[in-house]
């Protein structure tokens, strides 16, 4: 599991954790807890062109279906096939194993850090 | 004996009242309510919670709901109106079949309140019956359609077509706007899809598909996002229209066929045939036509398409102790969580009807399906075979229950001849007509039919005796596949075996039969046995949509008064009984806007304002009325906010087609603003929609028309006693001012286009279709016109004001133990109580989830939970409870606040104490060793009334993310509950 503070956030409750030019993405513990139990996910697949701040998948849960935004350009090379088959990873592990997808990025973004998005989740 | 006359009808008069068998609160009773909620009089009382701004005076108004008649009288009256309507054997088909209703379903579902009471079934610990009942449906329907997964039912099959249509814009990868109707659809369903494509900006294209299926054709790309396929056709043709199927694939289309049911039990599936969805009717499954419905129809999807199905989808899961269990699945997917977001506005299906042909298939089993299918089958073939011998021509050679008739100048003359003799055909033009016939028909009826068309002649003739075996059906399209083969189709057959089946079934259920449903919104009153009289009289059970005006005189009669005392009872001048559920009547209302404005010119009208306090339904409806929502904030006293409706008016002014408001609000409150809120909206040109869900709090106090509204929705399975059928039926007329009424939905076949405005002048609806049926499900409208006519205007004003008595008395005596979140700004709420949990939450960690199953222990079913607010409770107890049974549920849920704070406290752990733990089984009391810390007598009667009658829930606390993580929607193995 990454460090929290090596991550940056969006105001879309999203952690990206940057290597090289792809971007990991997932959602924060705080937007885990806020769903509830995960039940489905419906994630873009490899190759897939995503433009930043558009829908690009599902998130739902037994409360709620929220929406994936992708937060950056460019092209996604993985998806994790894992939390597909068990969505509950999402809540157990959300900055770690329960990572969405790679996006390989043309350009980053201006991105929150960890103390921005608390003050955000006014945590 | 002079004297005696006199005297005798005064105490006919005094004891026959039926208001005061459908109001649970005498005089007494209400003296003791009033007094804890702190009033003199139930008057007082309504003077001081409806604001004076809208109050109405009854007195003034010549009402056109005529003074009250007795049980006894009005059952009299139905008996009048049904005698007026003339049941032929109708041959006209197009969807709408004779079929026999197995005496045991009718008597012992039907005609139930275990079955009839009860609710949606949202707290599925207390619904396993009806859970099982639908499963068992939604598996005969992904059985015979050979598709992986069916819903709970849908509205009708025109509806579940537009639907489909809908999802195959979700789900196709075409980005064609086009959409391809079946020129060999039925009617309705075409001028349906047609109405509905306009509004969301779907472009139809009706076709010849056989033209399709060509050679030249079958490379060619398809610029359409689908196709819609009628199977078999309205023609009666039996065709494989899997080429056009695939076709449609090649260019990322989805295909959309309507099947019938009992076709399908002889010819191929149309999942066998490539389809991705398959819709339709379950109404010849044992459901009488009741000229139009109520019935269930269905849609099924193929492997990979179940989260776009919309409506409802009954799931396994399973309980606490780890035995399987049946729940709703992927709920949030459904319209009041996803709002302008949902994919589907409906939300209410036809439950009770999916019941009865579920039941049907168990009765009848796969062999008894098939069979009656052949006899159908071969009386059509018999009927074919005559008519041919006789001359006419029959146009296709393969069908399976419907011959098409060549009468070259003939058609319409030997329809009316065949009128003559009680038998309704089905004249396609001046020189074609359609014969279906059914389940009911008789040797001695196919000689009736033969002589309309003097064809009887030389019966023994050798070659038409050929002709009768000769097959209709083409080999290659025979089905080769199984379907029904669980254990519950292959089972009972005998009636005793059937009606034990069904027993155990409804012992399940908790139903208002045993006791209180305090649902907030939902409106769990009476539903009077006299109301429900009329229902299955063949008069009313027996009759086709399409009959002709002349047939059907005694329900045109029904439907025009009640027409009118709605329109009356709630100000506005037009009414249309089409939609057949309330969100349909939601976007009929929408629609109507829409049609208004564009008449004037305004097509830029478009925005529809609602606020974040609306039902979910409202944003999904406007969006199905291409209207775009835009949300206005409510105030921390959950009323409009006027500050921001102000702003989002002048922002949007230009634009602006109309506000959808709830009144009372969602939040059960009176808001005194709602007359200023109209007028702004009013003096921005735009329209007012009320959202009549709850009605019942105003009526007889005050009028929508009167304070501001220009279009309602009624909901007449909440305020006028249609029972809620486990899930539907509901019915959701709309009532419109006269300026909107032309837009109010039209029909291609309704009998009677013109309606009565109450000024006596008519008008004729000409809006945008809304149901299959021209008067969408009117067989049980004699309900609601025998609940107005058994209450008159002072019963219903008598009715709402004990339904806001007994809400104000609950929040009286309940507010010490639970905050109450909103009340008007005299301090009253209206017909419900919102009881706030949030902060008992926070603090003991017991949530509205244990509380709403603890209940369950307790004996009821819970409140409305965490709607509108999340982490609440709302009740509604209605007018209908008497006032030992509400103050049962009070004791109840003070009872529950003392376990509650005895967890706060750390009396209990918070991981194991009878809160988090219900709902408790009798198996989980005597099974093995007991380890809590509370005891048994804690656990399943914690309150002693409890020992001489309890219900028993048969499952414990289900697990809702195993079920939608692990989607399972047909009926499990019977290993599985070993």
């Amino acid at each position: 599991m990454p460090d929290q503070n090596d991550l940056r956030y969006t105001a879309d409750h999203e952690w990206v954790l940057v290597e090289g030019s792809v971007a990991t993405i997932g959602i924060t513990a705080y937007a885990a807890a806020q769903l509830g139990d995960i039940v489905y996910l419906d994630l873009p697949d490899a190759g897939t062109e995503v433009s930043g701040g558009t829908v690009v998948g599902e998130i739902e849960s037994t409360k709620s279906v929220g929406e994936l935004f992708a937060p950056v350009d460019g092209t996604v090379v993985e998806k994790n096939a894992a939390v597909e088959d068990a969505p509950e990873l999402v809540n157990s592990d959300p900055l770690g194993e329960g990572w969405l997808i790679k996006v390989e990025f043309t350009e980053l973004p201006e991105l929150l850090s960890l103390e921005a998005y608390t003050a955000l989740i006014g945590d | 004996m002079t004297d005696l006359a006199p005297s005798l009808s005064g105490v006919a008069s005094r004891t026959d009242l039926f208001s005061t068998r459908h109001i649970g609160t005498d005089a007494a009773a209400q003296a003791r309510m009033l007094e804890a909620v702190g009033f003199e009089s139930v008057e007082a009382l309504m003077a001081a919670a409806v604001p004076q701004s809208i109050q109405f005076d009854r007195s003034l108004t010549n009402s056109f709901v005529p003074p009250a008649a007795t049980e006894r009288e009005a059952v009299d009256e139905l008996r009048a109106l049904a005698s007026m309507n003339r049941v032929s054997t109708s041959y006209i088909g197009l969807g709408y079949y004779g079929t026999l209703t197995p005496a045991v379903i009718k008597r012992n579902v039907l005609e139930n309140p275990s079955w009839y009471t009860a609710y949606t079934p949202y707290q599925p610990e207390i619904s396993q019956g009806r859970l099982e009942a639908l499963i068992n449906f939604q598996t005969m329907v992904a059985d015979l359609t050979g598709l992986t997964t069916a819903n709970a039912s849908m509205l009708d099959e025109s509806t579940a077509a537009v639907e489909g249509m809908l999802l195959a814009r979700r789900a196709s990868k075409s980005k064609s706007t086009r959409f391809l109707v079946d020129s060999d659809a039925f009617p309705q369903t075409k001028a349906l899809l047609r109405d509905r494509a306009e509004a969301v900006g779907i472009e139809i294209d009706e076709v010849v598909l056989d033209s399709i299926d060509h050679p030249s054709h079958a490379l060619a790309p398809v610029d359409a996002f689908g196709v819609f396929v009628q199977y078999p056709g309205a023609s009666g043709r039996v065709w494989n229209p899997s080429a056009v199927i695939d076709a449609v694939h090649a260019s990322g289309g989805i295909a959309v066929v309507a099947a019938d049911l009992l076709a399908l039990t002889l010819i191929a599936s149309p999942g066998e045939l490539g389809a991705d969805v398959a819709v339709g009717t379950t109404q010849r499954f044992g459901v009488p036509m009741g000229f139009g419905g109520p019935h269930a129809g269905y849609m099924a999807v193929r492997a990979g398409l179940e989260r776009q199905l919309p409506g409802r989808l009954v799931g396994v899961s399973v309980d606490a102790a780890g035995h399987p269990a049946y729940r709703l699945s992927l709920q949030a997917r459904e319209q009041h969580i996803r709002r302008e977001k949902a994919t589907s506005n409906i939300c209410t299906a036809q439950v009770l009807l999916a019941v009865m042909a579920g039941m049907y298939a168990v009765y009848h089993g796969p062999e008894g399906l098939r069979r009656i299918a052949e006899q159908v089958n071969q009386a059509a073939r018999t009927l074919a075979a005559h008519l041919a011998g006789a001359g006419y021509g029959i146009v296709h050679r393969d069908f399976f229950d419907t011959v098409l008739v060549s009468a070259p100048g003939r058609a319409r003359a030997l329809a009316e001849h065949a009128h003559g003799r009680d038998i309704l055909l089905n004249v396609v033009d001046d020189d074609t007509l359609s014969i279906s016939v059914d389940e009911t028909t008789t040797d001695a009826a196919l000689i009736d039919l033969a002589l309309v068309f003097d064809a009887v002649e030389g019966h023994d003739d050798a070659g038409r005796g050929a002709a009768e075996r000769d097959p209709s059906i083409p080999e290659s399209l025979l089905r080769t596949t199984d379907y029904l083969t669980h254990p519950v189709f292959n089972t009972h057959r005998s009636e005793t075996s059937m009606m034990r089946y069904l027993k155990r079934l409804a012992d399940a259920d908790y139903a208002l039969d045993r006791g209180m449903i305090p649902l907030g919104s939902c409106t769990m009153k009476l539903n009077a046995a006299s109301e429900m009289e009329a229902v299955t009289w063949r008069e009313f059970a027996g009759i086709h949509p399409f009959a002709p005006a002349g047939d059907v005189e005694g329900y045109l009669t029904l439907i025009a008064q009640l027409e009118r005392w709605l329109a009356d009872v709630t100000g506005y001048d037009s009414v249309s009984l089409q939609p057949n559920a309330g969100s349909q009547g939601e976007l009929a209302g929408l629609l109507a806007i829409r049609g208004y404005h564009r008449s004037q010119g305004s097509l830029e009208r478009t925005v529809c304002l609602i606020p974040s306090s609306a039902h979910g339904t409202n944003a999904a409806s406007a969006v199905l009325a291409g209207m775009k929502v835009v949300v206005v904030a409510c105030d921390e006293l959950g009323n409009v906010d006027l500050v921001d409706l102000r702003a989002k008016i002048a922002e949007h002014a230009d634009v602006l087609a109309a506000l959808m408001i709830t009144y009372p609000s969602t939040h059960g409150v009176y808001e005194h603003d709602v007359v200023e809120i109209c007028r702004l909206v009013h003096e921005a040109g735009g329209q007012v929609y009320v959202d009549g869900a709850n009605l019942n709090a105003l009526l007889g106090f005050a009028r929508f028309g009167d304070f501001g509204g220009d279009v309602s929705h009624l909901n007449l399975h909440k305020t006028f006693c249609i029972p809620h059928g486990g899930g539907g039926p509901g019915v959701g007329p709309v009532a419109a001012k006269a300026h909107l009424a032309p837009f109010l939905p039209g029909h291609m076949f309704a009998q009677s286009p013109e309606h009565q405005l109450v000024d006596g002048s008519a008008v004729v609806h000409a809006g945008p279709q809304i149901s299959a049926a021209p008067y969408g499900s009117p067989s049980i409208l004699p309900i609601s016109w025998a609940y107005v006519r058994m209450m008159g205007l002072e019963g219903l004003a008598q009715a709402t004001a004990a339904a806001v008595l007994a809400a104000n008395y609950v929040a009286a005596r309940l507010a010490p133990h639970f905050p109450v979140l909103y009340t008007g700004e005299n301090g009253l709420v209206a017909h419900e109580c919102i009881l706030d949990l949030r902060g008992i939450t926070q603090a003991s960690g017991v949530s509205v989830d244990d509380v709403a199953k603890r209940l369950v222990d307790y004996g009821f079913h819970a409140p409305t939970m965490s709607f509108p607010v999340p982490g609440t409770l709302m009740v509604e107890p209605t007018e209908s409870e008497d006032l030992d049974e509400i103050d049962r549920f009070i004791e109840a849920m003070i009872e529950i606040k003392a376990e509650i704070d005895a967890v706060a406290a750390g009396e209990w752990p918070a991981g194991d104490n009878p809160l988090v733990n219900a709902p408790h089984t009798a198996q989980s009391v005597v099974e093995g060793e007991w380890t809590h810390p509370y005891d048994r007598a804690r656990a399943v009667y914690p309150v002693h009334t409890l020992v001489r009658g309890k219900y028993w829930p048969p499952v414990r606390r289900i697990d809702q993310a195993y079920g939608d993580r692990n989607l399972v929607c047909a009926c499990p193995p019977p290993e599985a509950f070993e």
